[in-house]
């Protein structure tokens, strides 16, 4: 396969990875890992399983809307 | 004009010439059945010229998005609720958040007047009301942090309005859950196979949440398709299930008993941390829907089924099995979801305007979206209208009609001028491994079969029937089952807040006491609903269904009259006909089914007529089914009496926030600058 297409397949990929995930409510993590390094240096961003779980506690939490009909 | 944007045009009018052919054919097309792919064509046609003409009318002339004004998602980026998203990834998103349950089961119960009527109002209603509603909603939070409905209310009509449609939300949250529980009852009903295979994704899920906890943290990918083999294997050992001398007695269960095992799970799923059940079950319904979308939508590409349903039928005179009542206003608040859902306004203001990248996308996320979840209706029409007609009733219409056996209820059906044999009847059931097919209202069952006849055609044929029919009831069981389950989450956050108002202990949704009650008081609300509905005389989807399109489209009539208020504070007055035009119309819907509900003389339509049919039959000592004695006789009047209640409240508070609105609207006009309480600008930063 020729190489701009097969970097084109991957970038798709990634995207619909991304997608599905926020489905789910599960944001983009390397785009929170970037945001915290750059905009709080002086913080230690969560690992992949923390974030994961601050997630997914939020995503039922107080003040959320359910789904709908 | 310049030459050259006038042959930009072109591309559009050859579109326009193409859906006005397929409309054509849907509409007139007399006596012999169509394609249902002139349908899709139509449907499509339509969407794409109203998202580039109405849609970017009101982006650019009405609401003149700015991409140069800052977005929450930059002002607020935390990388967690916040953050700039794709627009093709935030659609997505924003789309698994609207869809469900609501445009896939109106269209069916729409489909005894025909298919003509339900596919006019899903492509007028979504284009003029439903989509515009959603993306204005969803410019107006985007405009104000993202924040919510309620909020937003209380900002621009005043603090009374606000808590007046919170207040509202929770009731037709109640509703909401009540039908949607009904729904999965109805489809599990003497069903061992429907029963196993929803009761088997209790303890898929657990095994989920525990591999994504401590297994493999994080496992979204492997997690889901674990769980995907694992549903599949017990959709497939349903059949010997059902065929087991031993299981099969014992998952055969009659409505209320399942009602009851319903409650019993609400509670216990919206106590328990939400890692263990709640949240996997989510990963997989909302995976699962979409992918069952797509599949659907391949499917009837593939198949082209035709129509078998007439374009009209007698029933459009109101006197229909399925629901009673007139065609207007019944049926435009029956197809809710798919044409305008006010549902759709919570979302808008909930996470999506957090994480919209630029106020240019919001038309496309907005309209756009709204615009797929009215295609997920249109196939929902087509499945519900490729069946013989003659099945679609003996399937929609209520038992007192149809008697018991085959024969009865062909005879009664062939009758209502939908020849159908007994023989037609026993070979359904037994094609999609059923005991029976008779009388399996609540639309699920009747899209199963549908869906079965066009996923069959592609995969498996006759044979995969069953497993296809099995997949289908699955498919619906489990997102609302998820919808349950999150539903009574957060109506118990909101009871704990209203609450906590007079209490103030009750505020701490940690504590659990308060935990347990709230709980407790939500499932029983819903529960009463869907408890009701189960016993109900005329079959409980005919009186919960239009209590839910009602209090949905009021909704939505909320939220234009928000939209339409923000417009003229806005000081784009002379555009908000394009909220207010579609305002009128669902008042006029509504108002009148809402009074219809209450106060017509038909016992099948109005609450009270039936409440004083049951309650002179009982006065007499005379018991009417299905009651079996005089005590269940007292409690149909008394639930009639609620019903009624409940109605009139949904009418008070549409009526109170019109007040609300048009005083605000005055306001408005009256004040020489604009009052819109937006944030203030701020400038795109570089990028």
């Amino acid at each position: 396969m020729p190489e701009p297409v097969l970097a084109f397949l991957v970038a798709v990929g990634r995207r619909v990875r991304e997608t599905a995930r926020l489905m789910v409510g599960v944001p983009d993590y390397d785009a929170y890992v970037r945001h915290v390094r750059i905009k709080h240096p002086e913080r230690t961003p969560m690992t992949y399983p923390e974030f994961f779980r601050e997630r997914q506690e939020a995503r039922f939490a107080a003040g959320r809307n359910g789904k709908c009909c | 004009m310049k030459p050259s944007r006038i042959l930009s045009h072109l591309p559009w009018a050859a579109l326009a010439v193409l859906g006005a052919t397929a409309l054509g054919v849907v509409a007139l097309t007399r006596g012999e059945t169509i394609n249902a792919l002139w349908m899709v064509i139509a449907s499509v046609c339509v969407f794409l010229i109203g998202y580039r003409y109405y849609g970017l009318f009101l982006a650019h002339k009405v609401l003149q998005v700015d991409p140069g004004r800052m977005t929450p998602a930059h002002r607020f980026n935390d990388g967690l609720d916040y953050v700039p998203t794709n627009r093709y990834v935030l659609y997505g998103h924003h789309f698994a958040a609207i869809a469900g349950a609501g445009p896939l089961v109106g269209p069916v119960l729409a489909a005894q007047m025909g298919y003509l009527p339900g596919i006019l109002w899903i492509l007028a209603g979504v284009v003029f009301a439903g989509a515009v509603q959603d993306f204005i909603i969803l410019f107006i939070s985007t405009r104000r942090d993202g924040r919510s409905i309620g909020d937003l209310v209380k900002a621009e009509l005043g603090p009374v309005p606000g808590v007046i449609a919170l207040f509202g939300t929770f009731l037709i949250m109640v509703i909401i859950l009540a039908v949607l529980a009904l729904i999965v009852v109805k489809a599990l009903t003497n069903s061992p196979w429907g029963t196993f295979m929803v009761g088997a994704t209790i303890p898929i899920a657990i095994l989920m949440g525990v591999y994504a906890r401590y297994l493999r943290p994080g496992r979204i990918g492997e997690m889901s398709l674990i769980g995907f083999v694992l549903l599949m294997a017990s959709i497939w050992f349903g059949k010997d299930v059902s065929a087991s001398s031993f299981l099969s007695p014992l998952l055969t269960l009659d409505g209320k008993t399942l009602t009851w095992l319903l409650i019993g799970y609400g509670f216990v799923a919206s106590v328990l941390p939400v890692w263990l059940l709640l949240a996997p079950r989510d990963y997989l319904s909302t995976f699962l829907k979409v992918g069952t979308i797509v599949g659907l939508a391949i499917g009837i590409a593939i198949v082209a089924p035709h129509l078998q349903m007439p374009p009209l039928t007698r029933f459009v005179d109101g006197t229909g099995p399925v629901w009673s009542g007139g065609l207007f206003p019944f049926l435009f608040i029956t197809i809710a979801c798919g044409s305008v859902s006010g549902f759709h306004a919570l979302i808008a203001s909930g996470t999506t305007p957090k994480m919209l990248d630029n106020e240019r996308h919001a038309a496309f996320i907005g309209y756009g979206g709204m615009l797929m979840e009215s295609f997920v209706a249109v196939m929902a029409l087509v499945a519900a209208s490729c069946i013989e007609p003659g099945i679609y009733f003996a399937m929609n219409t209520p038992l007192a009609v149809l008697g018991k056996t085959a024969e009865s209820a062909a005879q009664a059906v062939t009758q209502m001028g939908f020849v159908v044999t007994p023989q037609q009847l026993v070979e359904t059931a037994r094609a999609v491994g059923e005991n029976t097919i008779i009388s399996r209202a609540g639309g699920a069952p009747t899209l199963a079969v549908g869906m079965a006849h066009i996923l069959s055609g592609v995969l498996g044929g006759k044979v995969m029937m069953a497993f296809w029919y099995h997949f289908a009831i699955l498919f619906e069981a489990l997102f609302i089952l998820t919808a349950v389950d999150a539903g009574t989450r957060s109506g118990r956050f909101m009871l704990q807040d209203l609450l906590g108002t007079f209490v103030p202990s009750f505020k701490r949704t940690e504590a659990l006491i308060p935990n347990l009650v709230a709980t407790a008081l939500c499932v029983s609300a819903w529960g009463y609903f869907l408890y009701q509905g189960v016993v109900d005389p005329l079959g409980g989807i005919n009186t919960l269904w239009p209590l839910f399109g009602v209090a949905n489209q009021m909704l939505a009539a909320v939220a234009l009259i928000l939209a339409t208020v923000v417009l003229v504070k806005m000081k784009r007055q002379r555009y908000a006909w394009v909220t207010a035009v579609p305002t009128v119309w669902l008042l006029a819907c509504t108002l009148t089914a809402g009074w219809q509900k209450i106060f017509s003389a038909n016992p099948k339509v109005g609450f009270l007529a039936q409440a004083a049919k049951f309650g002179d039959a009982a006065a007499k000592g005379q018991v009417l089914g299905p009651a079996k004695d005089l005590a269940q006789m007292h409690q149909i009047v008394v639930n009639n009496y609620i019903d009624a209640g409940m109605c009139g409240l949904f009418v008070l508070v549409v009526l109170a926030i019109l007040a609300f609105g048009i005083r605000s609207v005055l306001k408005g006009l009256a004040s020489p600058k604009p009052t819109a309480c937006e944030s203030e600008y701020q400038p795109m930063p570089d990028a």
